[in-house]
């Protein structure tokens, strides 16, 4: 059979052209659902930054909270409540919100601030520069160094900027697993402070972070919570929610859908077309490779690996060109969210493997239906 | 007298159904033998070829069978009779069918590729067949930078590479100019007929009649019987 798979490939790869429009029919198709995909998931990514930067394993939330950007006050009562849940081996409360800060050269800008419980400090971020101690100190505050970080003006410890005319210094420079989804920095500072700085309802605590005594704790952490009308989740089933309000209840997922979709049968649509004329210019020789005693399943074989090894190099074009575009974009913008995953490199697999299928499909089923007694007739 | 390469009884072949079948062999006897040239001539759409694809086991018939060397061609189930024709017979085709994108050594090197034989080694070994036509500087050409004549004999090449003892071939001077025609298919009769080998030509081109061991007439899906004889 090396022989024969030889063969199919000097036959597909000597027909330049051909090859060359299969190729770049299929690259582009990966191309298009990989760069689709990679954004969506990109911005989910970043949609739930929060939740992995914190690291909580258990959220307690209002339950008409879909995303960590949009929270409603828990009242008070519930953080102690839930602290009485047998179970729970602690629960502290969480600020984040949004608010204005006043730069020293006059500029405005947003920022997301989160408050940390003020005696655990629970889901503060790594430290690259100052100490997190500082955080006690008047006014203190920690920037968070990601790709915002630049719009407060590249702060250094000691740097100061005003909060609803509070005044707030850089205290240190952190570092987290994943920046923000609106492109606006993060500031850390106590759960006091924040409340204190920034204009609140009456609820102020946005969530309630509970860290089990156990993994069996869970289901009657859940259960007591939601008798008290609230939501308890777990940091994955969080992301899942968040990942659930993009793809249903905005536009996001079905653009991203029909995107993917458009991909496919471009790709389909160029890929299948060019490698069932290329059967068709050959039609003749396979003909003729039967007369001279090809077996019907070595001719099948052949379209297979032709299909198959067009759908696979375009795969890796279509992967590299990807890779290479994301690559570049984020070194000219950080922020750029296209993020890479085992999904989005399976999920183009499986789309080009049925590109290659339906091709090899139809263009197996004529050379098959080809007689060799139509060679000789001519 | 020489051995029986070949023996057809009764085939009957049709196309077609009701009203539109139209009958391509009539109960056709037919004996070749090895070191024989035989010529199956007679007009167009007299069932030349068919025959010629039916005893190749190309075209299965309606009725009656083929005997290649004692065997029963189609009684052999389609992979076996695959394998049969891979193995016992050469074909020439009317008009080549050589592969453009490959060389013509490679070309040649097919039937032995099939054979799941190493494929260098089957491109050295077409190279010496190559040789035997008269073409070994053409080897690492593609067929379609050849002439007529010249792509006629990688044809042949391709045919006889793996020794096969029955030698098929359509119209072989059908694409070829009078003196080509005839420069090739002496060529085959001087090189390639053996005692050994069965030649079956299908030809109406009476300038190569002189090569023939034996000529049958056929006309109308019959064969009439012997037409004239060479050497």
């Amino acid at each position: 059979m090396k022989g024969i798979l030889k063969l199919a490939y000097k036959l597909l790869v000597n027909d330049k052209a051909k090859f060359s429009a299969l190729l770049v029919g299929n690259a582009f198709a990966v191309f298009g659902m990989m760069f689709a995909t990679c954004m969506f998931v990109g911005v989910l990514h970043h949609s739930f930054s929060t939740v992995t930067n914190v690291g909580a394993s258990i959220w307690v939330m209002d339950p008409a909270v879909q995303t960590v950007a949009n929270t409603i006050g828990i009242p008070d009562y519930v953080l102690d409540t839930v602290r009485s849940i047998q179970g729970v081996k602690y629960a502290v409360p969480l600020y984040s919100g949004g608010a204005l800060v006043k730069l020293s050269d006059g500029t405005y800008q947003s920022v997301t601030v989160i408050g940390l419980d003020d005696t655990s400090l629970f889901g503060r971020p790594e430290l690259e520069q100052g100490k997190i101690e500082d955080i006690y100190a008047e006014n203190g505050f920690i920037v968070v160094r990601d790709a915002d970080f630049v719009k407060l003006g590249n702060p250094a410890i000691g740097s100061e900027f005003q909060l609803n005319d509070h005044r707030c210094v850089v205290v240190g420079i952190a570092k987290v697993p994943a920046s923000g989804l609106f492109g606006i920095p993060t500031l850390y500072t106590t759960y006091n402070r924040a409340i204190q700085y920034i204009p609140s309802p009456r609820y102020t605590i946005s969530y309630v972070l509970v860290e089990p005594k156990s993994p069996s704790d869970v289901a009657a952490i859940k259960q007591q919570v939601a008798a008290l009308g609230y939501l308890a989740i777990t940091q994955q089933e969080f992301m899942q929610r968040i990942t659930n309000f993009y793809v249903y209840r905005t536009g996001m997922g079905t653009n991203i859908l029909i995107m993917t979709i458009i991909s496919f049968i471009v790709g389909l649509s160029i890929s299948g077309q060019t490698f069932y004329t290329f059967i068709l210019e050959n039609l003749e020789r396979f003909g003729a490779l039967k007369a001279i005693g090809m077996r019907s399943r070595e001719l099948v074989g052949m379209v297979l690996f032709q299909a198959s090894f067009t759908a696979l190099t375009g795969y890796g074009l279509g992967v590299g060109l990807c890779t290479t575009l994301i690559a570049l974009a984020k070194l000219r913008l950080p922020d750029y969210f296209a993020t890479i995953t085992y999904f989005n490199l399976g999920l183009a697999l499986v789309m080009v493997i049925v590109i290659a299928a339906v091709s090899s499909y139809f263009g197996a089923r004529r050379v098959l239906r080809i007689e060799p007694f139509d060679i000789f007739r001519g | 007298m020489p051995s029986l390469a070949i023996k057809a009884n009764g085939l009957v072949k049709w196309f077609g159904e009701g009203e539109a079948k139209t009958p391509a062999l009539r109960s056709v006897e037919l004996e070749a033998h090895f070191g024989e040239m035989l010529y199956i001539v007679g007009p167009s759409g007299s069932g030349k070829t068919t025959l010629l694809s039916v005893l190749s086991g190309i075209l299965r018939p309606n009725a009656g069978n083929v005997l290649v060397e004692g065997t029963d061609i189609w009684s052999l189930p389609a992979d076996q009779l695959a394998d049969f024709r891979r193995n016992k017979i050469g074909f020439v085709f009317q008009d080549y069918h050589l592969f453009p994108r490959l060389t013509t050594a490679e070309n040649v090197a097919i039937p032995l590729i099939l054979r799941k034989q190493d494929w260098d080694a089957s491109v050295d070994r077409a190279k010496q067949c190559l040789a035997v036509v008269g073409l070994q500087s053409r080897a690492d050409l593609p067929p379609v930078k050849l002439s007529g004549g010249e792509q006629q004999r990688v044809a042949i090449a391709r045919a006889i590479i793996s020794e096969p003892d029955i030698l098929i071939m359509d119209e072989p001077t059908a694409s070829l100019d009078g003196d080509t025609g005839h420069t090739v298919v002496a060529f085959v009769h001087r090189t390639l007929l053996s005692e050994n080998r069965c030649i079956i030509v299908v030809t109406h081109d009476n300038r190569i009649y002189e090569f023939a061991t034996r000529i049958l007439k056929m006309e109308d899906g019959r064969l009439l019987g012997t037409e004239g004889r060479a050497a």
